[in-house]
């Protein structure tokens, strides 16, 4: 595969406009693709069946976005390159998710705590970028922040459910916050939809009943291409069977 | 007012607050559940390989095709719900072997070309199963049927097409598709159940309305049917005995192993203890979370 590696900041040259709208493009793509791994792995094994089909749903959903983001952003490569290209054959440091989505599981609280945090980080994104000028990313914008405002609410629920559920659901969402904080802390600016975005999690929170941890800031963020072997190791699953067999199709 | 008798009789359909003999309700209790088991341990030999689909695209049929099958289980459950049995009941049964579930579920998925196996054979000789019980005399469990068996046509028709990219793609991709064949065509043959000469509870069924044809009948239907779906796939049956029976207008088959089959219901299978162990850990991981949930609904959160 052409190395997809380049530039990396807004003013990168002749090519700068369209590639920056690309790194910019996979960013939002890799976190869902990434997202939608992790949740996929609890397929069959969630706390009941119900959150079984909701969890599916879910990373279904992302995996939806990501397939319309990585199309899209393979197309502004130079050669074009497919959805597929991009996910199982581009380099690991060349995924710009956030280091938040590609942390292992853990338990279902410590998943509930990445998907609120996700789900409010992106739900803040796409309601902007509904009205951007690229009239193609607003359409997958106008559809994606629909899907996302339903896994934002399933993440509220069971943060209200889990903050005052029992002793032990309490405990667990509480080392899940404080272990999940800094790496969403590393995604945030400080601009308008940063802003809001941590005020709706504060909120929800708040009403959990969950104390809002102190601001601290994990490295890496993910956005620059450096990550952690967790990455590597989701990857590599992925790339399981297509790397045993190269250049078939499926 | 109607009979049961006559209900049946009449080819209608019985309904929830119906009154029905004790044991046309256990009958169905133990099918019903029996049949919601098998799809909620029928997401793991497949679930497995979601996480490694070769495409997104498969990865995204995948991951929807799981999905339906923890709705069916819903389905399903509910359905035996109607019958005055808890869900939570019916998990502890299967749990503690109490009661089953489709054999098939017991052969382990080694491959990518598994999965479309599965949907093509496993999916498929559901349907034949289960097109009938569309029509069968209890009312909740037929309509349950009926959204199901779409669903099932959509997961065999994309189970033959993933495997016809497999078995028309690289010799390698070929050999996986045909060794998949080989291991799952009698397992899925299998699924019918016992021989109709050795099937103890057929006639009260078919009296009953719950059952409409044989195993033997709809294992010959499914033969019928697959036969030249696997010529059209360019695989080949794992089976010499297979002739075209020119009088009969069927295909003639080799030999079930039923001597296999009571063994992997007896829990004998090849992956039964990793299933249900797998469920079993599913479900004590997520006892906190369940306690929480209903915690909260008793102080008055919305559960
Ligand atoms: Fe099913
Ligand atoms: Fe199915």
């Amino acid at each position: 595969m052409p190395s997809t590696r380049c530039e990396d900041g807004p003013d990168a040259g002749t090519a700068g406009a369209a590639a920056s709208d690309r790194i910019y493009l996979l960013g939002l793509a890799d976190d869902a693709l990434i997202a939608s791994h992790r949740l996929s792995e609890w397929v069959a094994r969630a706390p009941d069946l119900e959150e079984d089909i909701a969890l599916a749903n879910i990373a279904l959903d992302l995996l939806g976005q990501a397939r319309m983001l990585l199309g899209y952003a393979g197309e502004l490569t130079d050669p074009v390159l497919t959805e597929d290209d991009l996910a199982y054959l581009r380099p690991a440091d060349e995924f710009r998710n956030a280091v938040l989505v590609e942390r292992p599981n853990g338990d279902f609280a410590v998943t509930i705590v990445r998907l609120l945090l996700l789900a409010a980080y992106q739900y803040e994104l796409y309601a902007g970028l509904r009205t951007a000028a690229d009239a193609r990313l607003a359409a997958i914008a106008a559809k994606s922040v629909k899907e996302v405002a339903y896994h934002r609410d399933h993440a509220r629920l069971w943060t209200l459910r889990l903050g005052s559920g029992t002793a032990e659901s309490r405990r667990r969402m509480e080392t899940a916050l404080a272990a999940e904080w800094p790496w969403f802390c590393a995604l945030l600016g400080d601009d308008r939809a940063d802003r809001s975005c941590r005020h709706w999690v504060a909120e929800v929170l708040g009403t959990a009943t969950l104390e809002l941890p102190e601001d601290r800031v994990a490295t890496p963020s993910g956005r620059d291409g450096v990550h952690t072997p967790d990455l590597d190791a989701i990857l590599a699953e992925m790339r399981e069977v297509t790397a045993a067999h190269p250049g078939a199709t499926w | 007012m109607t009979t049961f008798e006559q209900v049946i009789e009449d080819l209608g359909r019985v309904e929830p607050r119906d009154a029905m003999p004790d044991d046309y309700r256990a009958t169905l209790i133990r099918q019903i559940a029996q049949h919601a088991h098998s799809e909620i341990i029928g997401m793991q030999p497949e679930g497995a390989w979601i996480t490694r689909a070769p495409s997104l695209r498969r990865k995204a049929i995948l991951l929807a095709k799981v999905q339906d099958e923890a709705g069916h289980g819903l389905y399903l459950y509910a359905a035996a719900e109607t019958l005055g049995v808890d869900r939570a009941d019916l998990l502890d049964a299967l749990h503690t072997g109490r009661q089953k579930y489709s054999s098939i579920f017991n052969y382990p998925s080694l491959t990518w070309a598994d999965v479309g196996t599965i949907g093509w054979l496993v999916d498929g000789a559901a349907i034949v199963n289960q097109v009938p019980l569309c029509r069968c005399s209890y009312g909740p469990y037929a309509r349950a049927m009926v959204r199901i068996c779409k669903e099932e046509s959509f997961h065999q028709r994309q189970g033959f097409e993933s495997l016809h990219a497999l078995s028309h793609g690289t010799p390698e991709q070929h050999a996986m598709a045909q060794d998949a064949l080989d291991r799952w065509w009698w397992p899925a043959l299998m699924m019918f159940g016992p021989p109709d000469s050795a099937s103890p509870n057929s006639e009260r069924s078919t009296a009953w309305g719950i059952k409409r044809f044989s195993n033997d009948t709809l294992r010959q239907r499914f033969v019928d049917m697959t036969v030249p779906q696997a010529a059209v796939l360019g695989l080949r049956i794992p089976d010499d005995d297979l002739a075209w029976n020119e009088e009969r207008g069927s295909w003639d088959f080799g030999e079930v192993d039923f001597a296999e089959l009571a063994e992997v219901v007896a829990g004998r299978g090849p992956c039964n203890a990793e299933r249900i162990a797998h469920k079993v850990r599913a479900d004590a991981e997520g006892a906190w979370v369940r306690e929480a949930a209903d915690a909260y609904a008793a102080s008055g959160g919305a559960r």
